[in-house]
């Protein structure tokens, strides 16, 4: 008996929070498909959440108000030239500290380590002064290249790697293969788990960047989707439920991602807590 | 180049190996530290050099030395004094709340009933979605007026006594508002850590607590919360230094204002470095940022290290 009061206990509190979580979600996704006229007036009201007959002009207009294609590109651009390339530096990188004896290992790893508390926001003024001087302002550059090197990658490959037994190498080693040859077809097969997880986290990050962006771009050429999405929101007339379609589709590809991955991302996330 | 990717590298002997590797080595982790060197520490130093000049973007007067006038300045400024306080106030409202919520979902999700799948995913969907989209989400869910979600909302709860306001321009309302939006999207973040924590802590811990006799409360208590320990005091300075970085919900939803009400050191920092041209004053602003998010990360290394001690 007590333990169906815990049981029921559990679930009305989960449902209660199922609501705060769904309600937000729900009225964009419902405003999305209205008249922009109805979103506002129906905040207030279980109506929100129902569309009535599927009004599609706001998908329409979120392509002709705003170069919706062209941020969906960039971002698309962006992200996924620093997820790639970032595997590769990073990896390689926490495999040198892993895995190989060299000189300056110790002293380098530290400085990764120490390096690796201090975020984006602690340096973005200094960086925008050094991309300006570099002329670097309002391009995909400035978007990328800063951010294909990052400590905290580093350090979770380089605890993966730490923890491969050391026999992985020995027999390809003995048979000659070169040290990248080792790492392409001994190590990345082998951890896979860690390339996930970077791989999400970066791209995370990357998608939703907004700080960095928005201060060394200027041209919707370069800009990604959220600053797409700022833009929209100021761009008179206020239509909420184009801004909504803008939310939905502006989302629709990470969360295909994160449904279809879904086990990836919740342990890629997790992995950060335990590392730590 | 010939050795990374030449066929034969190894002839046996420990110490030519050791020499290869070291060559090996270099190459591999050379483009992740040198993108560090220039992007990273760089940077970092440059913010703290030029803290102590008087450099503006596109000013004619020489670059010259200071010392510490802008941090003087900075100090006896009205907007990051705000902006300090803002960042302070908003840390202590969404740490705790967002806490003690993760820890209560992680231990409902980490219950072995049916459906948990599907309540972890919900909660943690936020995580995947933008925080400029959800700003402008929230922006719409704090609409002024009876017509407002949360304002019809709270109506509805008080029996119509609740007067509507427009939370976004209220100096009392408009930061716990930006407050509600970061939990909603960031409280899935810190469920997962502490649910991983939680599987982690090994079964016979509890049944060897059942066999003494401890009831559901006791066990929470003397195995459940100090196992969690270090996982908790992650997400505290996790979440602390969050919500230290805020800044895209403020610059979508609120600019800073009304009147400085929801201002924060980044805001304060961008605006000034950006819109102002004020570079060093802008990179002072960033030191101290820095400064606190440093005190932040040794106090949690002291404290997680005190474990292994005990």
């Amino acid at each position: 008996m007590k333990n169906f009061t815990v049981q029921l206990a559990v679930y009305l509190l989960l449902g209660g929070l199922s609501l705060i979580f769904l309600i937000p979600v729900g009225m964009m996704v419902s405003g999305s498909f209205k008249p922009d006229g109805h979103v506002l007036v129906e905040a207030g009201s279980l109506r929100t959440f129902f569309p009535g007959e599927l009004h599609l002009a706001n998908y329409g207009d979120v392509f002709d108000r705003v170069p919706f294609a062209r941020y969906m590109a960039n971002s698309l651009f962006i992200t996924a030239t620093i997820v790639f390339c970032g595997l590769w530096i990073n990896s390689l990188a926490g495999y040198a500290f892993a895995r190989l004896q060299w000189s300056g290992r110790q002293a380098l790893l530290a400085a990764v380590i120490a390096i690796l508390i201090i975020p984006l926001e602690a340096i973005a003024v200094p960086l925008f002064y050094e991309v300006t001087l570099l002329g670097w302002r309002n391009t995909y550059l400035v978007q990328i290249i800063p951010f294909l090197a990052n400590a905290f990658s580093i350090y979770l490959f380089y605890t993966f790697f730490l923890a491969l037994p050391k026999e992985l190498e020995e027999a390809a080693r003995i048979d000659g293969a070169s040290p990248l040859r080792i790492f392409i077809s001994v190590i990345v097969p082998n951890a896979k788990p860690v390339f996930a997880a970077v791989s999400i986290l970066t791209f995370l990050t990357q998608w939703g960047s907004f700080l960095w962006p928005l201060m060394v771009t200027h041209s919707e050429e370069v800009r990604p989707l959220p600053l797409g999405i700022a833009a929209f929101y100021t761009l008179p007339p206020l239509q909420w439920g184009d801004i909504f379609a803008f939310g939905v589709l502006m989302v629709l590809p990470v969360l295909l991602l994160f449904i279809l991955f879904q086990r990836w991302f919740v342990q890629g996330v997790a992995t950060t807590g335990m590392k730590n | 180049m010939a050795i990374l990717l030449g066929k034969k590298m190894t002839d046996g002997s420990p110490r030519l190996r050791r020499s290869q590797d070291s060559i090996v080595a270099w190459c591999f982790s050379l483009p992740a530290l040198a993108g560090l060197t220039v992007f990273v520490l760089f940077p970092f130093l440059l913010a703290l050099f030029l803290s102590f000049t008087n450099l503006r973007l596109g000013s004619p007067l020489p670059l010259e030395f200071t010392g510490f006038s802008q941090y003087k300045r900075i100090f006896t400024d009205g907007p990051f004094l705000h902006a300090l306080k803002n960042n302070t106030l908003f840390a202590l409202f969404v740490v705790p709340v967002q806490t003690t919520l993760a820890l209560l979902m992680a231990l409902c999700v980490n219950q072995p009933l049916r459906g948990m799948v599907f309540f972890r995913t919900l909660f943690f969907m936020p995580v995947v979605f933008p925080l400029s989209l959800v700003s402008v989400v929230w922006i719409m869910i704090f609409a002024p007026g009876s017509q407002g979600m949360l304002n019809s909302f709270f109506e509805w709860l008080s029996f119509t006594a609740w007067q509507p306001r427009d939370f976004l321009h209220d100096p009392q309302w408009a930061l716990p508002a930006i407050a509600m939006a970061s939990v909603w999207q960031g409280v899935g973040f810190q469920m997962v850590v502490l649910l991983a924590a939680l599987q982690a802590i090994p079964v016979e811990l509890y049944e060897a607590a059942r066999v003494d006799g401890a009831g559901r409360r006791q066990q929470f208590i003397y195995i459940t919360l100090p196992q969690l320990r270090n996982a908790i005091i992650f997400v505290i300075l996790v979440t602390t230094i969050l919500a230290f970085r805020l800044f895209d919900q403020v610059q979508i939803m609120t600019q800073g204002g009304p009147s400085h009400a929801t201002t924060t050191i980044m805001y304060e920092s961008v605006t000034t470095a950006f819109a102002g041209q004020q570079v060093a004053r802008g990179a002072a602003m960033t030191v101290v940022f820095f400064s606190i998010v440093f005190v932040l990360t040794l106090l949690q290394r002291k404290l997680v290290k005190q474990k292994g001690g005990l």
